[in-house]
């Protein structure tokens, strides 16, 4: 029944991307491994990886879209459970390096060594079991993220509040990992990893395997997000976006519904997190500075917030120019692009690409005009910017209360 | 037996006084200086302590000409020094002298010897008529704690009549009498308690480090002083705290001040509030620049000119930033903070670009450097002003909301936005408004900042998200809120990095402002009512 539902859930858009992330799974590999380098359709190693790369990062845009397309939680410390979940997957590599480190010590990773711990801490133990790691994965970042909502929703730290304590957690989490004597290897980070499973990470066929599993990672956790947002639970999630106190008034627990949807969207960023560190080699506390947070938040707005598809769609673009930008001779505009992006993306394109293609017609909904909260004519324009507008199952529910203007647009 | 002992020892101590003092013969400076040429350390040794003992008015000279390698010694038997000039005198008689230049060795020394060195030129320059000089070579005593140094101490003390070189040297004397091991039980306890008075942390490591073999007396004495010592340490530790954190409350308000207002009046987080504060900076590195290429005697008041326009420059970027984005935004405060956050990487790539990514340098002016002591505090100029500029903005600010009519439009307008549109009230110009004087603050800020901090393109960086949580903190549409919120997490801040460490301190204070906002989601200062939204 549970594959029933997931199998419903997305729509023809939906099925598209499914088809083709599927696709690519199977095809990209076969290109890589079966066809010689000199053929015109062989692709290379790299180009596997960088695109491995952009898959873990459609993923976290994913996971983010989630709950700030559907719940209106602008979270800007997203990159910690995704630098969480890439840490504990490192953790697991370092171990498998074993002895062939540079000090050759069976225990203890080199960083270990070199600092002089004299055995491993206990946080390390049982990281060399694949399966212990990969609970890890999903635990570390979920409890945070539970622990984290738990006390925030409950105590209705909503909007921008909410956004700054979110970048204060990933702030704080970036100074600790920084420090030597954590224990993760501190401004280093954890690198120079060799196996995974057994299967050496640089070959060829580990990374081509890597990319398929990304690849239907992205489509498994897009398959789950969809079935969540077009549940009974979705529409109220959706409901909690655009009128939070009316949905509590109604009797709904709001903070059940926040917290719940707030770890689940963790540990799909954990889960991406932990398939990025083995394709690009290294995971380093820079992963967790409050500016990558803020830039997954722009792939999301490129794409179209509160769409999925979108989101995943505007990591991969913003990626791929960045690679472009940065490589070329373009390079010191790109924080000029990037600035730029996330200007005009607001301003001009509230719903985001997809929202371009989109074949809903804005809708004025009477409850975004009268609660407009200046009167200089600007109402109408804003009422079809809201993004709020995304999927408007919610609208039905809250239209049988009249706007009576006690509550505000929960943003 | 022991009083024999002890007799012996204050007479032999008394001569040594007698000998110091008396100490001036002729033949005791020509045969001291021999001794140079005896091309030994040994030899050398004891010609510094003759040297010194003699009281010649050479002596300083002649030693100072040894520490830096221009004492030479020629065939002869004679002593030669070098000026930095090159000439050569004769070191005897300081006249002017012919040698062949093949012949002459300098004398060499070692550690050893520059400690002497560094001892017996303590002791000469005690007597020096340059005052400064005099504190030096009384610190210098303090330090070596070299009983040849104790006739010219004596000397100097009688001579001195600046009070607060008089107290150095008086403490230099009893550095020198505790661990002389002639010295009388009395002449001890009283220098225990010279250093008890001095009571900082030089006094009590040189108490800490005392021989054991002391009378019991001196022992007890040393004890007790000791613990006095470490009392008035941690006390002055305490008031040390506050200070710093006082400072660093200061910058914090300055740079969250401006954020406060606009977030109060408008619901807007300013992301590029940051850059603000850089693009002040930048405005006094540019006033700075110009001064010091066309009219440098106007440097000391670069400051005061770069004031008004870090205020003009960060304004208008302002007024730009909220009629060319901001104003589109209205009621989508998320939004907002993403385009803020994308025009902040514009701003600092444009000035990178222009700039630079190295740190540029800003001057301080002359009453702005340098430091003063304050019992056992040491404050620096720059951070005193830095707290004055702060709290007069402060009170400016709390003024200008409180007498001005843009100040009544904009208290009404962050307690009620739609009614006070209904009561015509401009909110879309009070916006405007509002946000220029925000940047503004964040320009003033700039200025101040860049007298303690790297001027880079990052420079608003690391202000964002500690303003941010003094905001969040303190609550918004409340300057007192912010003020609170600063000086405390300044304070806190500056308290907990004794016992966690600057980073550890850090993230405690995160966790507990995190903790707080759940306590109290509006900050501390909240605004009640109907304004205030879900």
């Amino acid at each position: 029944m549970i594959t029933r539902r997931l199998l419903e859930a997305p729509d023809g858009r939906g099925r598209i991307f499914l088809g083709l992330l599927l696709a690519l799974a199977v095809v990209v590999p076969v290109l890589n491994l079966a066809l010689p380098p000199a053929s015109p359709l062989h692709v290379p190693t790299s180009t596997v990886a960088l695109w491995g790369k952009y898959l873990c990062y459609a993923l976290l845009a994913l996971s983010l879209d989630l709950v700030w397309g559907y719940c209106g939680i602008l979270s800007l410390g997203h990159g910690a459970f995704f630098a969480l979940g890439g840490y504990a997957m490192g953790m697991y590599l370092m171990r498998q390096i074993g002895s062939r480190g540079v000090y050759a010590h069976p225990v203890l990773p080199d960083f270990m060594v070199f600092l002089n711990w004299p055995e491993l801490p206990f946080y390390w133990w049982g990281f060399n079991w694949f399966g212990y790691a990969l609970a890890m994965v999903f635990l570390v970042p979920g409890a945070l993220a539970f622990v984290f909502g738990w006390f925030a929703f409950r105590s209705r730290v909503t909007g921008v509040y909410l956004s700054i304590i979110t970048q204060a957690l990933t702030y704080a989490l970036m100074l600790g990992f920084f420090r030597n004597n954590f224990g993760f290897g501190g401004n280093n980070g954890l690198t120079d990893f060799k196996d995974i499973l057994g299967f050496n990470v640089q070959s060829a066929p580990t990374r081509a395997a890597l990319f398929a599993l990304s690849a239907l990672a992205l489509a498994g956790s897009y398959l789950i997000a969809q079935a969540v947002v077009r549940s009974k639970a979705g529409k109220i999630l959706v409901a909690v976006r655009d009128q939070e106190s009316r949905t509590r008034f109604l009797g709904y627990r709001v903070e059940n519904y926040k917290t719940f949807v707030f770890t689940l969207s963790a540990a799909m960023a954990a889960l991406a997190g932990a398939l990025y560190v083995p394709q690009v080699g290294i995971i380093n506390p820079s992963e967790f500075a409050p500016a990558n947070s803020i830039e997954v938040v722009i792939w999301v707005a490129v794409g179209g917030r509160g769409t999925l598809l979108g989101a995943a769609l505007g990591a991969v673009l913003v990626n791929f120019a960045k690679t472009t930008f940065t490589t070329g001779l373009l390079a010191p505009y790109w924080l000029f692009a990037l600035g730029g992006l996330f200007v005009l993306v607001t301003i001009f394109l509230p719903k985001g690409i997809l929202g371009l293609v989109g074949k809903r017609p804005p809708r004025a909904s009477p409850a975004a005009d009268t609660q407009t909260p200046r009167m200089n004519g600007q109402g109408a324009r804003r009422g079809a910017g809201r993004v709020g507008d995304g999927p408007g199952d919610a609208r039905a529910l809250l239209r049988q209360t009249p706007a009576t203007g006690i509550a505000q647009p929960a943003e | 037996m022991r009083v024999s002992e002890r007799c012996a020892a204050v007479v032999l101590w008394l001569a040594l006084l007698l000998a110091g003092s008396l100490g001036a013969q002729a033949d005791g400076w020509e045969s001291a200086l021999t001794k140079f040429a005896g091309d030994s350390y040994n030899d050398t040794d004891a010609a510094i302590a003759g040297i010194a003992a003699s009281g010649n008015p050479l002596a300083a000279g002649v030693i100072e000409a040894l520490q830096e390698g221009r004492l030479y010694f020629g065939d002869d038997k004679r002593i030669y020094t070098r000026d930095k000039a090159g000439k050569l005198s004769d070191a005897a008689t300081g006249q002017p002298a012919e040698a062949a230049a093949t012949s002459l060795k300098p004398v060499r020394i070692n550690n050893r010897i520059r400690r002497s060195i560094e001892a017996a030129l303590g002791g000469l320059t005690l007597l020096s008529p340059d005052p400064a000089r005099r504190l030096e070579a009384a610190q210098a005593v303090f330090k070596s704690k070299d009983v040849k140094a104790l006739a010219a101490l004596e000397q100097a003390i009688g001579k001195e009549t600046d009070a607060g070189i008089k107290r150095a040297l008086e403490e230099a004397r009893a550095a020198v009498l505790l661990y002389s091991a002639n010295a009388t039980e009395g002449a001890k306890l009283e220098a225990v308690g010279q250093m008890r008075r001095r009571g900082d942390q030089d006094a009590r490591g040189l108490l800490a480090a005392l021989p054991a073999d002391q009378p019991e007396t001196v022992q007890r004495a040393v004890a007790d002083a000791m613990v006095a010592i470490d009392n008035r340490l941690a006390a002055w530790g305490v008031v040390q705290n506050l200070w710093y954190g006082l400072s660093l409350g200061s910058v914090l308000l300055l740079a969250a001040i401006g954020l406060a207002i606009t977030f109060g009046v408008m619901g807007v987080i300013n992301m590029a509030h940051g850059e603000m504060v850089m693009l002040g900076a930048y405005t006094t590195f540019l006033v700075q620049e110009l001064i010091r290429g066309s009219a440098p005697w106007l440097f000391d008041y670069s400051l005061a000119i770069a004031i008004p326009l870090a205020f003009l420059v960060a304004a208008l970027v302002g007024i730009a930033i909220e009629r060319g984005v901001i104003r589109f935004l209205y009621g989508r405060p998320l939004e907002t903070l993403l385009a803020t956050w994308g025009i902040s990487l514009i701003l600092q790539q444009a000035v990178r670009t222009s700039f630079g990514p190295t740190n540029r340098e800003v001057g301080a002016p002359h009453f702005m450097a340098g430091a003063f002591e304050l019992g056992g505090l040491t404050i620096t100029w720059n951070r005193l002003w830095i707290i004055v500029f702060a709290g007069i903005i402060f009170v400016l600010l709390l003024a200008a909301l409180r007498f001005t009519t843009l100040g009544l439009h904009m208290r009404a307008v962050t307690q009620n936005r739609r009614m006070s549109s209904a009561m015509a009230i401009p909110t879309g110009r009070i916006d405007a408004l509002t946000f220029a004087l925000g940047s503004g603050i964040a320009g003033l800020a700039g200025v101040a900042l860049s007298q303690i901090d790297n001027v880079s393109p990052n420079l608003g960086q690391g202000y964002i998200i500690d303003s941010f949580l003094v905001v969040v903190f303190g609550g918004v549409g409340n300057l007192w809120g912010t003020l609170v919120g600063a000086l405390s997490l300044g304070v806190a801040n500056k308290f907990l990095e004794p016992y966690a460490g600057a980073v550890l301190g850090k993230i405690l204070l995160l966790v507990i402002v995190i903790l707080f906002i759940q306590k109290r989601p509006r900050g501390l200062f909240a605004l009640k009512g109907r304004a205030v939204e879900a």
